[in-house]
């Protein structure tokens, strides 16, 4: 049955129970004076007692569906089930079996490809779960139904003119809007938590001083146990180290000129030079940073690398250098916008007195205005190397893979994001080291991204009250 | 002190203090032309990102067709004399016929040449010739005239991106079909068209067939997802931080939580959605349904902090008037506050969903990186969008994906500016100063 209708269905009967409630609260009022509220509200009232209580059986219901059909299908299965030509006591398969059988079950049963042959056994599961799926949501519509009348019965029942029915339905508003808020805490726990649980499986396969410490990364395991250059060593310190060469180099473009640009925008430039710059420094960072990994990859990394060949250099084709200097363009705005802010805080009363000793501007900028905003300005730099630390896409397409542990500009480098993307895309195996390295990765670079997002918020924030 | 012995200090001094002066003007000048340098600088890159992209990826929107003469040779075409078009599509040698014609016309000799001679077009034109014959069976017997697609090669050698003076043996397209191709020239059998399948039709391993319609289609559903989740929810926060939060340490978390979230890298998201929604929840894979949950995580912050910033500018005075008057304070946030605020708010969303539109990096992590060639139909259809499909391209090889990865970052530019400058305008045309 089509959840879309099921939820439309609801949505037209709370509609017309809001209307019977509105209804039934003018009648009983006689004159409007009598009633407490706006008849609206005991309309409202009904509606939100048919809709809540339903909506919210069918969100936790098909949140369990799936996991409580399945098992009911493995149970309905015979005990001996055939697997790769043999047949095996059910209860004794490996897990991975059991998990393929029940994918090739569901996947049988909703028409897509099932990998390897299809048997008689997944015919027959297939049957099974379709017929399940069908009764499961049409038990959770009749429950829903129960659900909405209850809730219209109860509610329209108890409509009468002394009814406080808007002190009800704001003190449920008041509730939900409360509900949305924590939402952005249960966010943070589900990072931290997934993060967490997926790292801690990683490093019952590879211990963390290794991981932290070690000097070689290569993650791929070996299939074979002859296979050459697959030793699936987990030494991160050369993707770190990467990370930190292409974060160095994003941030010697970024900091100087995107200071510069802000010093010029808020000390010398007039108001409509003002206006016509920002917003093209607003649009470079509105540029996804998929395009700029393309512009970085077709065209940066090529130049870098014709221009090292022409004065005798060996640039890698994906060297550090052209993602860094992309990255650093892409954080320009940032520095700039945030720098720009901080400076004009800077009270003009500061400023006046310099100039009222005869300081020219820039003697003023560099030893009054700096200064005062310095702090501000390091909160603005700490951002940009967070930003720069988890930027994604630029380096996926402009950097290497190769994890080498060096500092020279020109050589291949690679970083915690290019491995969380190359261990985590394609057909990830939740119980191969490889992918869940990923996840130890993302818990490092989360740590380190949040620290300096919470000093350079405290910067700032303190920074900001001084003047205020 | 004689007059004149001060009258030579002073004028020592003024010399001094001159040629200080003219040290500081000139250090004053040089710094005020750093500043102009740093942002010609930054002008500057931006101009060279645009005109790269916008050199390489116009061509994309032009396509070269193939005039052919076919003889629909019935024996190969209907060999049973049947014409009705289910017995057309299931059994008519339509390629047949095209490889016949062509061999005839232009006579390569042996397997080999026929080969280069058949890879001058695209795989697409079988299926045009046969949707025409489809459409009109009494041509059968009959030598028509149709246009078809060239393959992509061919299409590059038209839009000059092919040296013809290079090595034969460095480049796809070999001395015969260039001659080949110079004898269609010369019959103007060569033409460029509009190319519409570009907007019309979905991923593709052949670069002349791929379009971007089906990474459009993706974009959009999963943008929808992600609008109906994170707009109300993060209205409902900011309305409850900014009006009705009491001020204790759950709201101080919440706070600091919010903050932090908007600076949490998106790949981190991605994370979040593998291991939650995938894992733990089971929704499938690559689908725009799981895409537009994980950005509606990774907007909803964006949309708390503008919405708050938009209800805070609200002065008090309106609040205290409604309040007076004898409303709730949920009349006065629902009746006076939100619509003043609503503007705010609502430039401040388009502001996050763009974001959200140009978002790679978690989209990656919950598989949508998938090749898929049809068009979704729903969200829970698999899908990919926009800037993964420029992602996908851009790692393949064929120089004709160049272009196409170029015109698809030109599409997705275009509806990026669409956005921000509706954002501008909606904050232009509703500001208030209080």
């Amino acid at each position: 049955m089509n959840y879309g209708a099921i939820l439309a269905t609801l949505l037209v009967l709370t509609v017309i129970g809001f209307y019977l409630g509105r209804g039934r609260a003018r009648a009983a009022a006689g004159a409007p004076t009598r009633l407490h509220s706006l008849p609206g509200y005991y309309g409202a009232h009904v509606a939100i007692w048919m809709a809540l209580p339903a909506f919210a059986l069918f969100l936790f219901w098909i949140s369990f569906q799936s996991a409580i059909v399945e098992g009911m299908v493995w149970n309905g299965l015979p005990d001996r089930v055939a697997v790769l030509g043999e047949a095996k006591p059910k209860n004794a398969l490996p897990a991975a079996q059991k998990q393929l059988l029940i994918n090739n079950i569901r996947n049988y049963a909703s028409g897509d490809i099932v990998s390897g042959e299809i048997t008689d056994l997944v015919k027959q599961g297939a049957a099974a779960y379709r017929r399940l799926e069908v009764l499961s949501s049409w038990i959770m519509a009749a429950a829903m139904a129960l659900l909405a009348a209850i809730g219209l019965l109860v509610t329209y029942r108890s409509i009468s003119p002394a009814m406080r029915a808007r002190n009800r339905v704001e003190r449920v508003l008041l509730l939900l809007l409360m509900v949305a808020s924590t939402i952005a805490i249960l966010t943070t726990v589900g990072i931290v938590l997934s993060l967490l649980f997926e790292a801690l499986a990683f490093f019952t396969k590879v211990s963390p001083v290794d991981f932290l410490f070690g000097l070689e990364w290569s993650p791929q395991t070996a299939i074979r146990a002859d296979q050459v250059g697959a030793s699936g060593a987990f030494g991160a310190i050369p993707v770190f180290t990467g990370t930190l060469l292409i974060t160095v180099i994003a941030m010697i473009v970024a900091v100087p000129v995107g200071l510069f640009a802000a010093i010029y925008l808020s000390e010398y430039a007039s108001r409509r030079v003002r206006a016509t710059v920002k917003p093209v420094l607003e649009v470079l960072a509105g540029i996804p940073t998929v395009v700029y990994g393309f512009f970085a990859a077709l065209t940066v990394a090529p130049l870098i690398r014709d221009a090292g060949a022409a004065i005798g250099l060996t640039v890698a084709s994906e060297s550090a250098l052209a993602a860094g200097l992309i990255m650093g363009i892409m954080i320009i705005p940032f520095v700039s916008s945030l720098s720009d802010d901080i400076i004009i805080a800077v009270p003009q009363a500061l400023r006046d007195g310099s100039y009222g000793l005869g300081a020219t501007r820039s003697e003023t900028v560099r030893q009054v205005v700096l200064p005062a905003a310095l702090p501000g300005i390091v909160g603005a730099v700490l951002l940009g190397v967070s930003r720069a630390i988890g930027e994604t896409m630029i380096v996926v397409m402009a950097a290497g893979l190769s994890a080498r542990l060096t500092v020279n500009p020109f050589d291949a480098v690679t970083t915690v994001t290019v491995q969380i993307v190359t261990n985590l895309t394609g057909d990830p195996e939740f119980d191969s080291p490889k992918t869940l390295s990923a996840f130890a990765l993302g818990l490092v670079l989360l740590l380190v991204t949040l620290c300096l997002n919470v000093i350079a918020l405290r910067v700032v924030q303190k920074y900001r009250e001084k003047y205020d | 002190m004689t007059d004149s012995a001060q009258s030579v200090l002073i004028a020592g001094q003024k010399e001094k203090v001159r040629r200080g002066l003219d040290r500081r003007l000139r250090s004053e000048r040089r710094f005020r032309a750093y500043g102009i340098v740093a942002i010609v600088l930054a002008i500057l890159m931006l101009l060279f990102l645009v005109g790269t992209i916008v050199s390489n990826g116009y061509s994309a929107f032009t396509q070269t067709w193939i005039k052919v003469d076919v003889l629909l040779d019935e024996e190969l075409i209907a060999p049973d004399g049947e014409t009705d078009p289910e017995t057309l599509r299931e059994d008519g040698d339509f390629r047949g016929a095209l490889i016949e014609t062509l061999v005839a016309d232009y006579k390569p000799e042996g397997r080999a040449q026929e080969d280069l001679l058949v890879a001058m077009f695209s795989t697409e034109a079988e299926w045009t010739l046969q949707r025409h014959v489809i459409a009109n069976p009494d041509l059968i017997g009959r030598k028509i005239t149709i246009w078809v697609k060239s393959s992509s090669d061919i299409d590059q050698l038209t839009k000059g991106a092919v040296r013809r003076d290079s090595p034969e043996s460095g480049r796809k397209l070999k001395d015969l079909q260039l001659r080949w191709y110079d004898r269609m020239t010369a019959e103007n059998r060569i033409e460029t068209r509009f190319n519409s399948g570009f907007f019309s039709s979905g991923d593709s391993r052949e670069p002349e067939q791929a379009g971007i319609w089906g990474a459009i289609v993706g974009s959009f559903l999963t943008m929808l997802v992600t609008l109906v989740l994170a707009f109300p929810v993060g209205l409902a926060a900011a309305v409850y931080l900014e009006e009705f939060a009491p001020k204790n340490r759950l709201t101080d978390l919440i706070e600091v939580n919010v903050n932090n979230l908007a600076a949490v890298p998106s790949i981190v998201f991605g994370l979040l959605g593998l291991a939650v929604f995938l894992n733990f929840f089971e929704l499938p894979r690559s689908a725009p349904l799981v895409g537009g949950m994980v950005l509606a995580l990774m907007t909803l912050p964006t949309i708390i902090i503008s919405g708050r910033a938009s209800l805070l500018a609200v002065p008090p005075s309106v609040r205290e008037a409604a309040l007076g008057l004898g409303a709730s304070r949920m009349q006065v946030v629902s009746h006076h506050v939100l619509p003043l605020a609503m503007p705010g708010i609502l430039t401040g969303t388009i502001i996050g969903m763009a974001r959200a539109l140009g978002e790679t990096a978690p989209l990656l992590m919950i598989g949508m990186v998938a090749f898929i060639v049809d068009i979704p139909g729903g969200p829970t259809d698999a899908s990919t969008v926009m800037p993964v499909q420029i992602y996908l391209w851009a790692d393949s090889p064929e120089r004709g994906f160049v272009e196409k990865t170029s015109g698809a970052v030109m599409v997705l530019l275009v509806f990026l500016i669409v956005m921000n400058a509706s954002a501008v305008y909606l904050r232009k045309k509703f500001e208030r100063r209080w």
